[in-house]
Formats: C-alpha cells, sequence, structure tokens
C-alpha cells in the first residue's frame, strides 16, 4: 500500500463499514482505559492520519508475536492496525525477500527519519553474535542500526521485553532483552508469551492518535493493560475467596471451574490484561478453558518454578537440601554429643565428694 | 514474579530450610542423647498412662490458674490455635505441606482465616503488653522473648497484608511474608521456638517420672 | 576442703540429663510457675519465680551441652557461669524454696522445676555455697545420727517411757524382724507418742519390728541440702542395718522428704537395688486395714482436715491411702480448697526448716497454708509428716490461730478395735 493513503481511503477501498471502523476505535478506547467519549477521536486522528512507516524486526523470537497479531477470522482488529500502518519490513508478512527485503528496511529508515516506530519481537544473542544473524548482520548491530532514527520502539512479546525462553536458565545465547540495549529512545514493553493482539494494536493506536507513549509502569509497560494482575480479575476469584480449589485437572472443582491455585497458577503476581480483554476476540483466556495462568508477561517466568508448581510452593531442589540439613544436623549433634560426652568425664574425674570437712562453717 | 520474590521461593528457602533442619535435628538430637540414668528403684506405677495423660492435660490450666493469668491463658491459646489454624487451614499453606508430604485436606474461607489472623495478631499484642508490663515476665524475659516475639509477629503481619493487598506491590509483599518465614525458620533452632517440638518431651518426661512413683503430675 | 567453684561445675555437669536439657529448651518464659509459688503469692517478690531461681542450671546446660551455647561463650556475647552468680542464687536456691513441686504442676510446657532445683543444689553444695544452719544439721547427720542431735540415749528414753505406756515392748536391733522401722528426730523428741502408736499396731496386725540403734534416723538432710555424697552416707546407714537385721521390708516414718530419699533415690545413691522393699508407713495401714489386719472402731468426733505433705501427696502419691485411713476413723472431714495435688505447702519442707536465716520468710509465706485451712474452719488439722507438724505448729502460735495438729498413725493407733481381730 502507498504510504501517503490516509485510512479512510483504505477503508473505503476494503469495503470495511463506519460502523465496523467505530466500533473499533471503541473497543481501543476502552481497552486503553479511557472515556469513551474518546472514541470519535480516536476515529477522527486514525482517519486522517498518514500511514506510519513501522519496522518489524524479529531476533530470537518463534514468531508467536506475529501469529498472534495476525490470527484472524473475521476483518479484525488486527488487520485493521495493519492497514493504519505502513508495514515496510517484516520477515513472515512481507513479500519481497534477500536482498530487496533489506533494501525495503534502509528505503524506510531513510525516508521516514526519525518518524518510524520499530517493533521488536525475540531476544538479542550476546553470547555469540552468530547464534542470530539476517543477512548476515547481527542482530545487536541491525537492533542499534535501525532504532537510531526511529521515533519509537516497542519490544513485542516477552522475548523482546524481558529475554523470554532464549534467556531461560542456562541462557545458552547470552540473550538479553531488548531495554539491555536500547538507551535513550522512547521504549515500550509489551510483554505476553505471547502478548494479547489487541494490547499490541492498542500500544500503536494510542501512539498514533495522540502522538505520545502511553503511560508506562516501572518496567515500561502500558498502565492501561499491565496495571492489575490476573488475580484481581479473575472471574473465579470468588472461589478462591471461599476456599473452592480444583486439584487435578479431571476432578470435580475443575468441571465446577473452581480456583486453579492449587493447580500452580501464576495469576497473582501476573499482570495482564487476560482475565478482562480476553483473547481470540474476547472468547476466552487459559484460566477460563481450565488451564492455571503461566505469568507469561511476568520477568523470567520460565524459570519461576514449574507452572504447575502452586504460588506459595518454593522452587524445587529442596529434597536434596532436606537431605543435606538432616544428616548435617546428626553430625553437628554427634559432635555436640562427643564434647558434652568428654565434659561429663572430665566432670567424673574432677568432681571431689562432698565430706563432713567441707560442711564446717566458719564462725 | 519479581527477582526478590524469586530469590525468596528459590535460594532463600534453601537457606533457611538446610539451617532449620539441620539446626533442629541438632538441638533435638543434643538434647535426647544426654539420655536418663537408670532408676535402681523399684517402679510403683506405670509410665505409659502417666506420660499420656501429662501430654494431654498440660494444654488446660491448672487448677486455679486461670483466674490468676487470664491474659497469658486466653492470649496464649489464642495465637496458638489462630497459628494453627492459619499454617494448616489456609489453603496457600496447604498446598506448601502438600508439595513437601503429599498430604492435603480441604481449607477454610479466605474470609474466616482473614478473622483468624486479626484475632492471632491482637492475642499476640496482648500478651506482649503482659509480657512487659507483669514484674514476673519481665524479670524473666530477655532478648530472645522480644526477638522471637517480634520474628513471630511479622509473618503474620506481611501475610495479613500480602492477601489484602495492602501498601506495597502484590509481589514485594509475598516475598516479605516468605522472607520473614525464612528469619523465622533460621533462628528457630536456637531459641525457645524449639518449645513447638520439645514440649512433648518436657511434658512426657514429667509424666513419666512422676508416673513411676505412682505420684502426681 | 573440696568444695570450690570447679568441683560446684563438675556436680552441675554431673547432672544435665535429657528431661533437664528438655525442660530448659522448652520453657517459654510465661511466669506461670511463679503463680503457683507460695514464696511468690505471698510476697509478690518476682525473684522468687520458681524458673528463675534455677537460671544457673540453664546457664551451664547452654554452655557445657549445646554448640551454640559452646560457640557464644567462646565468641564472649555471653558469659560463662562464675562463682559469683551460684553466691547471688544461694538465697533463691535455699530460702524460698521447699521443693513443694505446685511449680511443676501448672507448667504449660511441663517442665519439672523441682527435679531441676534439687539438681542444682547438687553444683551448690559443692561449690560451697549453701546455708551454714543447713551445713551444720548435715554434719550433725554425718558425725552422728540425727540433724538435730537426738542420739541414741535420748531415742532409749522415749521407747522406754512409751513401753512403759502401752505396756508393750520395743526391741532394738532385732535380727530376723519383718520390719525395720526408722524414724524422724522430729518425731522422737516431738511426738514420742508415736513410737506407742508403733507399738500398737504392730501388735494387733501381728507383725515383728524393730529399730536400729545405728541407723534410727529416716530424715535426710543430704537431700535437702543437695549433696548426694551426704545423702548416699546417710542411706547407706539404713541399707546396713536393713542387711544386717535381714529384714523383708523398711518403713519410712511419718515424713515427706525420708520416703523420697529411702524409697525413690535410694537405690541409685548407694549403687544397687535393695534386697528389701521400702514402704511409707501409711502405706502399710493403709494396707493392713484393707486386708482387715488391724481394724478400727469408733469416729473421732471434731471437724478435721488432712494437710497433705508435698513428698507424700503431691510427690509420692499417698494422698489416697491416706484419706481411706482417715475416712475409717474420723466422722467429719472437711476438704480444703486446693487439697490433694494442688495442696499449698507448710513453708518447711526442702530443708527449709533446717535453715535458720530462712525463719522469717517461712513464716511469711504460711499464709498460703493458713488461708487453706481458714476456708474450711477445721478443728484439727490431720497429716502424716513430722516437719509440717512441726512447722505449722510453730506458725499457728505465730498466728495466734488455736488449731491442734494430729498425726495420722497416732489418730489410727487411737481408735484401734480393742479386741484382738
Amino acid at each position: 500500500m502507498p504510504a501517503d493513503v490516509t485510512l479512510a481511503q483504505v477503508l473505503e477501498a476494503r469495503g470495511v463499514s463506519r460502523r465496523h471502523f467505530l466500533g473499533f476505535c471503541s473497543t481501543l478506547a476502552v481497552g486503553l482505559g479511557l472515556a469513551p467519549g474518546m472514541a470519535p477521536r480516536i476515529a477522527e486522528a486514525l482517519e486522517r492520519a498518514r500511514r506510519p512507516s513501522v519496522i518489524w524486526l524479529s531476533f530470537q523470537e518463534c514468531t508467536g508475536c506475529t501469529e498472534s497479531l495476525t490470527r484472524a477470522d473475521a476483518p479484525s482488529l488486527e488487520e485493521l492496525i495493519l492497514s493504519v500502518i505502513s508495514l515496510d519490513y517484516h520477515h513472515t508478512l512481507q513479500a519481497a525477500s534477500g536482498h530487496a527485503a533489506e533494501e525495503a528496511r534502509h528505503r524506510a529508515m531513510r525516508d521516514n527519519a526519525g518518524k518510524y516506530i520499530v517493533l521488536v519481537d525475540g531476544s538479542v544473542p550476546l553470547g555469540n553474535p552468530g547464534f542470530s544473524t539476517i543477512a548476515g548482520i547481527s542482530n545487536k548491530d541491525m537492533l542499534l542500526e535501525t532504532v537510531r532514527d526511529a521515533a519509537a520502539v516497542v519490544a513485542v512479546g516477552s522475548c523482546a521485553a524481558y529475554g523470554g525462553l532464549p534467556m531461560a536458565a542456562p541462557n545458552p545465547t547470552g540473550a538479553v532483552p531488548i531495554s539491555a540495549l536500547v538507551k535513550n529512545k522512547p521504549l515500550i514493553n509489551v510483554p505476553g508469551c505471547p502478548p494479547i493482539p489487541v494490547v499490541i494494536t492498542g500500544v500503536l493506536a494510542h501512539v498514533l492518535t495522540f502522538g505520545s507513549l502511553p503511560r508506562l509502569d516501572e518496567q515500561l509497560r502500558p498502565a492501561a493493560f499491565y496495571a492489575d494482575t490476573i488475580h484481581d480479575r479473575c472471574y473465579r476469584r470468588p472461589f478462591y475467596d471461599r476456599g473452592l480449589f480444583a486439584r487435578s485437572f479431571d476432578d470435580e472443582g475443575a468441571r465446577a471451574g473452581w480456583c486453579l491455585f492449587e493447580l500452580g497458577c501464576k495469576g497473582p503476581v501476573t499482570r495482564n490484561a487476560c482475565a478482562t480483554l480476553k483473547w481470540n476476540g474476547g472468547v476466552s483466556f487459559p484460566i477460563q478453558s481450565g488451564h492455571p495462568c503461566l505469568g507469561c508477561s511476568q520477568p523470567q517466568f520460565w524459570d519461576a518454578g514449574d507452572f504447575y508448581r502452586p504460588l506459595s510452593v518454593p522452587l524445587a531442589g529442596n529434597g536434596t537440601v532436606a537431605a543435606a540439613a538432616v544428616a548435617g544436623g546428626v553430625a553437628a549433634a554427634a559432635v555436640g554429643h562427643q564434647l558434652a560426652q568428654r565434659a561429663r568425664h572430665q566432670a567424673d574425674g574432677d568432681r571431689q565428694p562432698v565430706t563432713v570437712e567441707d560442711l564446717e562453717v566458719k564462725p | 514474579m519479581s527477582d526478590l520474590l524469586l530469590w525468596a521461593k528459590g535460594p532463600g528457602f534453601s537457606i533457611a530450610l538446610f539451617i532449620f533442619l539441620a539446626g533442629t535435628v541438632l538441638r533435638l538430637g543434643e538434647i535426647l542423647w544426654l539420655r536418663r540414668k537408670t532408676d535402681l528403684a523399684p517402679a510403683k506405677g506405670e509410665v505409659l498412662g502417666p506420660v499420656l495423660r501429662t501430654i494431654g492435660h498440660r494444654f488446660l490450666p491448672a487448677p486455679g490458674m486461670l483466674r490468676k493469668s487470664p491474659v497469658v491463658h486466653i492470649g496464649g491459646w489464642t495465637f496458638h490455635v489462630g497459628l494453627f489454624v492459619i499454617l494448616f487451614l489456609f489453603t496457600p499453606h496447604i498446598v506448601l505441606v502438600q508439595a513437601f508430604t503429599g498430604l492435603s485436606w480441604p481449607g477454610l474461607p479466605h474470609s474466616l482465616v482473614h478473622a483468624v489472623t486479626l484475632a492471632t495478631m491482637a492475642a499476640m499484642v496482648a500478651v506482649l503488653a503482659a509480657r512487659i508490663s507483669d514484674p514476673v515476665k519481665k524479670l524473666l524475659s530477655d532478648v530472645e522473648d522480644y526477638l522471637v516475639w517480634g520474628l513471630t509477629f511479622l509473618p503474620l503481619l506481611t501475610g495479613f497484608l500480602a492477601v489484602g493487598r495492602m501498601g506495597l506491590a502484590y509481589d514485594t509483599l509475598l516475598a516479605l511474608h516468605i522472607l520473614s518465614v525464612e528469619l523465622l525458620m533460621v533462628v528457630f533452632p536456637f531459641t525457645k521456638l524449639m518449645h513447638a517440638l520439645t514440649w512433648v518431651l518436657a511434658r512426657g518426661y514429667t509424666g513419666a517420672i512422676a508416673g513411676r512413683k505412682g505420684a502426681h503430675s | 576442703m573440696t568444695t570450690s567453684f570447679a568441683n560446684g561445675m563438675a556436680a552441675l555437669i554431673q547432672q544435665i540429663d535429657a528431661p533437664i536439657a528438655s525442660y530448659l529448651q522448652s520453657c517459654v518464659h510465661c511466669g506461670l510457675c511463679a503463680e503457683a509459688c507460695l514464696f511468690y503469692t505471698e510476697t509478690g517478690e518476682a525473684k522468687y519465680t520458681p524458673i528463675h531461681k534455677v537460671e544457673p542450671l540453664k546457664r551451664l546446660w547452654k554452655q557445657e551441652f549445646t554448640l551454640f551455647g559452646r560457640l557464644l561463650k567462646a565468641l564472649g556475647v555471653v558469659k560463662p557461669l562464675s562463682d559469683a552468680d551460684l553466691a547471688e542464687w544461694e538465697e533463691l536456691v535455699y530460702d524460698s524454696c521447699t521443693l513443694c513441686g505446685r511449680c511443676t504442676m501448672v507448667c504449660p510446657v511441663g517442665n519439672d522445676i523441682t527435679y531441676m532445683i534439687r539438681k542444682l543444689r547438687e553444683g551448690m553444695v559443692a561449690s560451697g555455697h549453701a546455708p551454714d544452719s543447713m551445713k551444720t544439721a548435715a554434719r550433725n547427720a554425718l558425725n552422728g545420727i540425727s540433724p538435730i542431735g537426738v542420739g541414741l540415749v535420748a531415742l532409749k528414753k522415749q521407747i522406754e517411757k512409751q513401753s512403759k505406756e502401752t505396756g508393750i515392748p520395743i526391741t532394738l536391733d532385732q535380727e530376723g524382724a519383718e520390719f525395720l522401722v526408722v524414724l524422724s528426730s522430729m518425731e522422737i523428741i516431738g511426738f514420742p507418742e508415736i513410737l506407742g502408736a508403733l507399738s500398737k499396731l504392730f501388735q494387733r496386725a501381728g507383725a515383728t519390728w524393730t529399730i536400729a540403734s545405728d541407723a534410727y534416723e529416716g530424715t535426710n538432710i543430704g537431700i535437702q541440702i543437695g549433696s548426694r555424697d551426704v545423702a548416699r552416707a546417710l542411706v547407706q546407714r539404713v541399707v546396713t542395718a536393713a542387711e544386717r537385721l535381714k529384714v523383708k521390708t523398711v518403713i519410712a516414718p511419718e515424713c515427706g522428704h525420708a520416703y523420697q530419699a529411702l524409697r525413690w533415690e535410694g537405690p541409685n545413691l548407694v549403687g544397687h537395688p535393695y534386697s528389701f522393699k521400702v514402704i511409707h508407713i501409711v502405706e502399710l495401714l493403709d494396707q493392713w486395714v484393707r486386708e482387715g489386719r488391724i481394724r478400727t472402731k469408733g469416729k473421732h468426733q471434731d471437724r478435721v482436715s488432712f494437710h497433705d505433705p508435698c513428698q507424700f501427696s503431691r510427690r509420692g502419691g499417698l494422698d489416697a491411702p491416706a484419706r481411706r485411713l482417715l475416712a475409717g476413723v474420723a466422722a467429719d472431714i472437711v476438704e480444703a480448697p486446693d487439697a490433694g495435688a494442688m495442696s499449698w505447702c507448710c513453708g518447711g519442707g526442702g530443708g527449709v526448716s533446717a535453715n535458720h536465716r530462712a525463719e522469717d520468710l517461712r513464716l511469711k509465706v504460711f499464709t498460703a497454708k493458713k488461708r487453706q485451712i481458714d476456708a474450711v474452719q477445721p478443728k484439727q488439722l490431720v497429716t502424716a509428716c513430722a516437719n509440717c507438724r512441726n512447722v505449722m505448729e510453730e506458725a499457728i502460735d505465730h498466728y495466734e490461730m488455736t488449731l491442734p495438729v494430729l498425726g495420722l498413725t497416732e489418730l489410727i493407733a487411737e481408735y484401734l478395735e480393742d479386741d484382738a481381730p
């Protein structure tokens, strides 16, 4: 699509009704935590926006974030945003390949210097640049080169935001999140494995509408989507409060839809919008489908103890610790016992019986 | 999960567990290994009955003592029962027991545990006030008594705040709660907290010594 | 002179066993023991808290028998137990504890504080920190036989008087007698009627008995001062006599701690089980009454209440036979509040009555016992311990009460059925 076509023209060309478009803007307004009255303003801004250039860099990633964004059933929110932006570089979606693809990236950077948005998914290996290269260029080099003239950087997915699966112990590639390398650039983290599609689009819409970053928390996540924990918005919360828990995956409690805390749900420590916005166009989310939250939008969730270990249970490996401790205690007690026995024997030798003489009283 | 929480659940717990278990085994060993000299006087009464009876009876106040020390008794029972309820009938703790032993049982509704926690904390404050104001207890008390009180109160307070999401971020509160428990675990073997395990021995020995003579205990 | 701090430490180290370690580890400083102790309740002085009295024992246990305690001592974080500490604790350990055992009954974790005081005294006396008057009594007992100087001559005189009154002879050193009776000096000079009573009872039961001229003292100042060496010497006298005279059973007198010394501590002191049995005179009489070997007739009409001697009732379990016997001869018995296992001490046990320094304190704390008695207003008290009798008579006098104190054995003898069974 040519970059200088407006969205209004695009939508008309695609036969998307205005009603549908306004509905999309309302969803975005609500999702961003804005008043419903903001919807028209979002619509107006998007309609008139010249389609900004977006460069999508993919590093050590599984393409799940792209899949999330592009999984579509009907003319979807995701498709719409892809109509709004000019996605000038994306490994999976672009038609060009090879040198042509890299040339497209460089052209977009040149033509939109200072104005383009960089979306990144995947972590960057620092261990050996050869672990992940594109067109012979290391991820790190490509990242630093591309963000140099960017207006903003969005780290999409837990790998880009926190290092994700590649960074999980033992981190063989020396993977780091984008924030470790991108300094002095407006950066937004959109964690999730993958993130909820409308969260990605909502962030972009905010940037396009207001020309600024949404309010971010201390982990650079948009507060609109990441302020609450799953637990605080979970529809199964009343069961947690009443102490009704599923014990195993197909037991009575599971079938009755009780809380999944005992099955390892990380909801209480996971911040994301899954419990409110849900997935697949608001159809469901893991807990609703009977599976405990993995905590996938939190840092190091792969190393936070296994997914089915309840939150209140310490991480594994303590069987050995316990055995070693008992052995240590027995050994220490043996030492203590030896010292005590020695003191006793010494006392047996030292003690003089009390005699009549000892009972003399000085006048 | 924040770094502090991960540390508390990971290395923090392993360290605390090691010291707790090793220390407890050491202290129990140091007591039991001392043994008792064989009694050469012929026994008059049987021993098992008095042992069991003494172990059971000392949960109740001795005749006339409840009236003399109501705060110690009521406050003491309240916080002991309260701690028991919180530790063993609150589901996030039950799953902890299950993780280590495989045993589990249903928990109480959280509103009830909430009320019990408040009562427990109030009882603890009451017995602390009694300890400070009563000349007998003040004379007996040393740094260890106050330290143990504080370290027992802290998990109650941090747990209460964590469940209620009060004050700090939940991650942080949960981490502080777990860390406060770990602190308690580390000091447990080296303080009077060991009474939680040795009460059976002490009551049992007294029951045995008296029972053998046919005397009262 | 072998008493020294080192000797005291050695003595204490020998005393620590698993029960003591479990007690000291379990104490949570709840202070309930004070509420049970007459020395605290009647004075309000926190220092008389029972567990506080054994503080030196706790410090010794920690520094010698726990790795952590050894570490703290090595690092200088805690000061080691010193002679000054033992000196400071002497008054608490001897003047303000009768080994009555009420504290043991109320401790929520089950500590036997009495047991610990007894053992702490071993270290006190071995380091020279015991009351002068008790040391003197112990010396007297070792050199003579009686701690209060009641010699054989005095005994023989009382025997002669009693025999004349009853018409029943009492033979000393009779080999082959079934029973060897030991007495308390207090009985011999204070309540000599016991001899006549015993004569009648044994005769009616058709049992032979004797008194050893070199082992007639059952009380054991060694137990009270806390020296197992002294205690052993005193028990050994009785053991030697019993073996020499080939008796089947040794009878412990109306006394609390004599029963504990002979029956329970004795074999452990001399290092071997006895070749004879030991029972308390009250046990014997109860047995005989139940077997029908002796029968009583008539009942004492005055309202009486039984005073439970601490080593006899609470720590001896003999309150039941005593009450059975009393019920047979008294028509009007009232039980004071707390009677039996929780009864209040007369204030003179555990060596306190032999501790002249503690006299004022002992009289002061009698108010606990007095309260018990006043609640039921008996005409007379009946008891089974000569020391309690003596201590209470003195206190009753001090508080200007009118209250005779009778001995149970004498009372039984008084109502013995005249006809042969």
